[in-house]
């Protein structure tokens, strides 16, 4: 059950083109799963930014000195995000999670490789931790547009049984895309799964070259969010459920993280046609 | 000069709970707290029962639902604003029956006090939702939503037309158990306020919700176009406060009479208590609650605070305080 505490700023260091905000989070780390993440609140009780900003988390630490502490990666794009990277040690910041649902674990020592573009790595550091306890064999690929915009690349070397690197402009490791690489890492791991953290557009093409490949792929998506509990119904996607039925599904409590073959990429930003509960188009109009 | 209040002497611990009687007489509803949510900022209740005990606040008002099931739009459904943001969500929901049996099903078995918030797009939608209602035990009052500019045509938006905003009122107040309060929210989108109001008054409303979104628009000027997928959005939060505190005056100065539940931008205690001081029977924490999931509860506690520090012993004292004629005496009044 997700809870709202006010946290505390214990640190934000420069990580490329990031900020690493290590924070208190109350008892936000102990119930904390890899995949779930957190909304935080931008200024204080009169800021005039209302909504809250949604980050993966990224560590947890359940028994510091401080208590439970968790780390967020952030990029700064805007306001929000300014202010954030802008705090400092003893800052109070208020937070509310663990939220989302996790990824699946598998039960037994299995193949994974798992697929982060940007920083969406950090929404991976805490499954790494896990599919690696649990005897699991992990690949990794991180892409990014440039080195800068990499995240987490020596952190994966610990525990990954390898890690490729790939940049648009070629800055660092392969030039290209993840999925140029995806296809020949998942040969040499003989990978059973594939997970995803990144953009939509680079989700969307992992999970066809999962399906490809006749894999199952869990995609942790990034959809702005106003509140991230359930409430404000604005980070919705087209997903396809049980029963084939497309509905409008909320990504804050129904995701983030997706199974790759029933998010409905191509149709991101529509409401397709069919789907429950739509209306015909006569209707819509504004 | 000092603000020192007539109560001064009391002791003011945070822990103690305010000396004030904090029932809200709302129609023929009487409240153990003037603070509701506001319909589709809260969903139907569920998910705010984890950050604060939902059967303490005045009401669940649930999100506006139709005869069925609905997709909405498509995305972006939001975009952030000043002190405030654009919405349009297209009213997606499960359908009335889906909504009673599961959602407010749900609400009636935690304890919670449920205002149905319904929404159609014909008078005859609204009438077979209510119908579907009549028959559900355990509802405090229906908000008939005429107001969502998300939904109808802009000619279409029942809440800007004194007749069909009537029409709606008055066959809904028809099929609708006798028992229940109707009230009908209002969209400030409107020339005089005052004369929507008095016409959903005439046509059988027990009580007015004040005020909905105004229709609003960003531009993305990276993409050039317009931010939301519906065009065109609802503005809410602390934004529009100022708008509602004016309509809620307006409308608690030609109708002395009618149980108004106000709501726009209550972030506070005090930006509630701006609401009870200009006519509101009772308040709607919307918006702030995706900024503070805890916002109703705590707008109570603010709000039973202030109160108590301006010398009133009971929320009812203090609705429509700040009509009072110039001059007006009381025990909690400002010295000079």
């Amino acid at each position: 059950m997700p809870i709202q505490t006010r946290g505390e700023v214990l640190d934000v260091k420069r990580a490329g083109a990031y900020h690493v905000i290590t924070l208190t989070a109350g008892s936000i780390p102990d119930q904390a799963r890899p995949g779930q993440f957190v909304a935080v609140a931008i200024g204080g009780g009169e800021s005039g930014l209302l909504l809250r900003r949604a980050f993966a988390i990224h560590r947890i630490n359940s028994r510091g000195v401080y208590g439970g502490t968790l780390e967020i990666v952030v990029s700064v794009h805007g306001e929000g995000t300014a202010w954030l990277a802008d705090r400092r040690r003893h800052d109070p910041i208020d937070i509310v999670g663990p939220l989302g649902r996790s990824f699946s674990i598998p039960r037994d020592p299995i193949n994974c490789v798992l697929v982060a573009g940007g920083y969406g790595s950090a929404a991976l550091a805490m499954l790494v931790e896990e599919l690696h306890s649990r005897g699991c064999r992990v690949d990794l690929v991180l892409g990014a547009a440039t080195e800068e915009k990499l995240f987490g690349v020596l952190d994966a070397k610990r525990l990954a049984s390898t890690v490729t690197v790939t940049t648009d402009d070629g800055s660092t490791g392969v030039q290209g895309r993840v999925t140029d690489v995806l296809g020949d890492v998942i040969n040499r791991a003989a990978a059973d799964v594939i997970y995803a953290c990144g953009p939509m557009k680079m989700l969307q093409a992992v999970a066809e070259v999962a399906s490809d490949h006749g894999l199952m792929s869990q995609c942790a998506v990034e959809e702005s969010m106003a509140c991230g509990i359930g409430v404000c119904m604005t980070c919705v996607l087209p997903v396809i459920g049980d029963d084939g039925a497309t509905r409008m599904v909320r990504s804050c409590v129904e995701g983030p993280i997706f199974r790759g073959d029933r998010v409905r990429w191509s149709d991101i930003g529509t409401v397709p046609v069919g789907t429950y509960g739509s209306t015909p188009l006569a209707e819509e109009a504004s | 000069m000092t603000r020192a209040v007539v109560r001064q002497h009391m002791p003011s611990t945070p822990e103690r709970e305010p000396n004030v009687d904090m029932t809200a007489h709302l129609a023929s509803l009487a409240l153990p707290s003037p603070v509701l949510t506001a319909s589709g900022c809260s969903g139907f209740g569920r998910e705010l029962d984890g950050f604060f005990d939902v059967t303490r606040i005045g009401a669940i008002v649930t999100k506006s639902v139709m005869w069925s099931p609905r997709s909405g739009r498509a995305t972006p459904r939001m975009a952030e604003t000043p002190s405030g943001m654009l919405n349009s969500i297209g009213l997606q929901g499960p359908g009335v029956k889906a909504f009673v049996e599961k959602d407010l099903a749900w609400l009636m078995e935690r304890g919670a006090r449920a205002v149905v918030s319904i929404a159609g797009g014909s008078v005859d939608e609204y009438v077979r939702v209510t119908k579907f209602l009549r028959d559900v035990k355990g509802i405090s009052a229906l908000e008939v939503n005429i107001s969502c500019p998300n939904v109808e045509s802009r000619g279409q938006v029942f809440a800007c037309d004194p007749r069909a905003a009537s029409e709606v009122i008055s066959a809904v107040r028809r099929a609708a158990d006798p028992a229940i309060p109707v009230f009908a929210k209002l969209s400030p989108d409107v020339t005089d306020i005052v004369a929507i109001a008095d016409s959903v008054v005439r046509a059988g409303a027990d009580g007015l919700s004040v005020i909905n979104t105004l229709l609003g628009m960003v531009i993305d000027t990276d993409r050039m176009r317009p931010a939301l997928g519906g065009i065109t959005g609802g503005l809410s939060g602390p934004a529009i406060r100022p708008v509602a505190v004016r309509c809620v005056w307006q409308i608690r100065q030609a109708l002395p009479e009618v149980p108004i539940l106000g709501m726009g931008g209550i972030r506070t205690g005090l930006d509630a208590l701006q609401f009870i001081l200009a006519g509101a029977n009772a308040v709607s924490v919307g918006t702030s609650v995706f900024n503070d999931p805890s916002a109703p509860i705590r707008v109570h506690r603010e709000l039973a605070k202030a109160l108590e520090e301006r010398g009133f012993g009971s929320l009812e004292e203090a609705v429509s305080f700040a009509h009072r004629p110039e001059g007006y005496e009381y025990e909690g009044e400002p010295e000079e």
